[in-house]
């Protein structure tokens, strides 16, 4: 599950973590009991979807101040390390 | 003096925006290093647009509803300008470029901004004991935590640092430490506030709402910040009627339904004696109170515990060293990702989001996630159904008085406990307040849980006036 979520724990957090998150999934295995097949999922309380704006050019951050922000950025663009592979 | 009384007395001349925001900053200067409630205080920004406020009345220009009202703003909400941190690592000294619209708002009503509060890291917790730069004390005991995520803004309030401060509410996150910290504290109906500028976390339980000394002031503010924004889909896009209109109208006939599934196991004997006294109050002013069942809501918090990580577990992988915020170099940009989450963000938020990754991988989706959204409609049903019989209910906001600092720290899932009665509102989208209403046997604030339906809040706010006179 860390991998997934791209989270490294040390053994002690493991350890630590898994013993925490047993006893929430003991709770929470009350709900699992529950038969609620006949019941559709809520995603969302309100009965609103699909909102859209008018399709026209709206106000927008400036690309500067943004790029300002970020921890690394190069002509215009945010800068990473390699995504894939070795860097050239 | 009140929020009101503050504005009223700006506009009118009665006395200066920079004399009250003066000494807000004095009772700050005093006793913020004990109480730390704050993760940024802005001295000078303050004074001067207190200065500005003062201009603009000399001028003979309105600054509008809120004039050289002091607010602290729960540090979740995006200030341009004004560092962001969410308390947490990930996000220290990241300065947002744009306002949230409840920031806007409040601005163009006249209010002053003092400072960002302290918070649980991203509003996952109930003491504000997971923020990274350390806890927030309770006003009313240093000894006892202020409860949480948006026990900063609580504190602020209840200390005398500002008249008014915003948290949010993803589960209780308003109403909890305002209960604990003796103040009134509002999570409006779902999509009334925009969330816009707000740092997600569950998008479709998180909610902006009011801090205040009195129901008049959190009626002023919801005034102010509630509405339709473009900029956020989920809000409700008809204007509502002002809630300060209709403050003073009482609940002669209402039908009040005190909730027995929140108030009655698990509720501490001194919290459960307070919500008898507060149901006297109401029936003495003339509603009619019965008991109420919701057999569902003992459900809510396990699906909570499920929809809330969930969702932050997709909200927070934004945090990625990417385009913001903390960066742990690192030769690929994968590992780059993994050292940087997992350097910046805390213990409360790694366990939140490991439980959301669980709850929706492959496999296990339908028997945790799905099931915990067809158990969020079950809720809603029955609290359907109860509404056709009460116009509101009652119960304990929480099950106890503020607990000790540290007393619940290593063990999760005592501190989940402490949103027991909160979070069935969150996931039904409809509107409560906490009203303080005396203390316990340990001498500290109790709070009474007002519900409402959706958009109930003309009602709620009635409620909550007759049991503040009462007192």
């Amino acid at each position: 599950m860390a991998a997934l979520a791209r989270l490294e724990l040390s053994d002690e957090e493991l350890e630590r973590f898994t013993g925490q998150l047993d006893e929430l999934l003991d709770h929470v295995a009350e709900v699992e009991a529950l038969d609620l097949e006949d019941l559709p999922p809520t995603m969302h309380a309100l009965p609103i979807a699909n909102v859209l704006r008018p399709d026209v050019p709206g106000e927008v951050l400036d690309r500067d101040e943004v790029l300002a922000r970020a921890p690394l950025a190069e002509d215009g663009q945010f800068r990473v390390p390699p995504v894939l592979g070795e860097a050239p | 003096m009140t929020a009101v009384e503050i504005a009223s007395g700006v506009r009118s001349g009665r006395h200066s925006a920079r004399s009250v925001v003066d000494e807000y900053l004095s009772a700050i200067e005093a006793d913020e290093p004990e109480v730390h409630a704050f993760n940024l205080v802005v001295a000078e920004q303050a004074r001067a647009r207190a200065d500005e406020i003062d201009a603009a009345v000399a001028a003979g220009q309105d600054p509008g509803p809120l004039a050289g009202v002091p607010v602290a703003l729960k540090d979740n909400l995006c200030t341009r300008g004004m560092a962001t941190t969410c308390s947490s690592r990930i996000l220290e000294g990241w300065v947002p470029p744009y306002d949230a619209t409840v920031v806007e708002q409040l601005h163009n009503a006249g209010a002053v901004f003092v400072g960002k509060t302290n918070m649980d890291e991203f509003a996952m917790g109930s003491s504000t004991e997971n923020s990274a730069f350390g806890p927030t004390r309770n006003p009313c005991d240093p000894s006892r935590v202020p409860g949480g995520s948006s026990g900063g803004s609580a504190a602020a309030v209840a200390a005398g640092f500002a008249p008014v401060a915003l948290g949010s509410d993803t589960g209780g996150s308003i109403r909890q430490p305002a209960a604990l910290c003796g103040v009134v504290g509002v999570k409006p109906t779902y999509g009334l506030v925009s969330r816009y500028g707000l740092v997600a976390f569950a998008s479709s339980l998180d909610q902006i709402g009011p801090f205040t000394a009195t129901v008049a002031d959190s009626a002023a503010v919801l005034d102010v910040i509630s509405g339709p924004d473009g900029r956020d889909s989920t809000s409700i896009g008809e204007p509502q009627p002002p809630v300060s209109d209709t403050l003073a109208d009482g609940v002669d006939g209402l039908r009040v339904g005190v909730l027995v599934e929140l108030s009655g196991d698990g509720i501490a004997p001194d919290v459960a004696a307070r919500l008898q006294a507060a149901v006297g109050a109401l029936e003495s002013a003339g509603a009619r109170v019965s008991d109420a069942s919701v057999p569902a809501a003992v459900y809510g918090l396990s699906a909570y515990y499920l929809i809330a990580p969930a969702e932050a577990s997709s909200n927070l992988a934004r945090y990625d060293g990417v385009r913001y915020g903390l960066r742990v170099d690192a030769p690929s940009t994968p590992d780059m990702n993994t050292a940087t989450r997992s350097a910046g963000f805390g213990d409360e938020v790694k366990r939140r989001i490991m439980i959301g990754t669980y709850a929706l991988s492959a496999g296990y989706y339908d028997a945790y996630y799905g099931k915990a959204q067809r158990v969020r409609t079950l809720i809603i049903n029955d609290f359907a159904s109860v509404w056709g019989q009460f116009d509101l209910l009652v119960s304990p906001t929480s099950p106890t008085t503020a607990f000790s600092l540290g007393e619940r720290t290593a063990d999760p899932m005592a501190m989940y406990m402490s949103d027991v009665c909160t979070v069935p509102v969150n996931l039904t989208g409809q509107a409560a307040m906490s009203v303080p209403y005396g203390v316990g046997d340990d001498g500290l604030p109790v709070g009474v849980q007002i519900l409402a339906p959706a958009l109930g809040e003309p009602i709620m706010f009635r409620a909550a006036a007759v049991l503040e006179a009462s007192l």
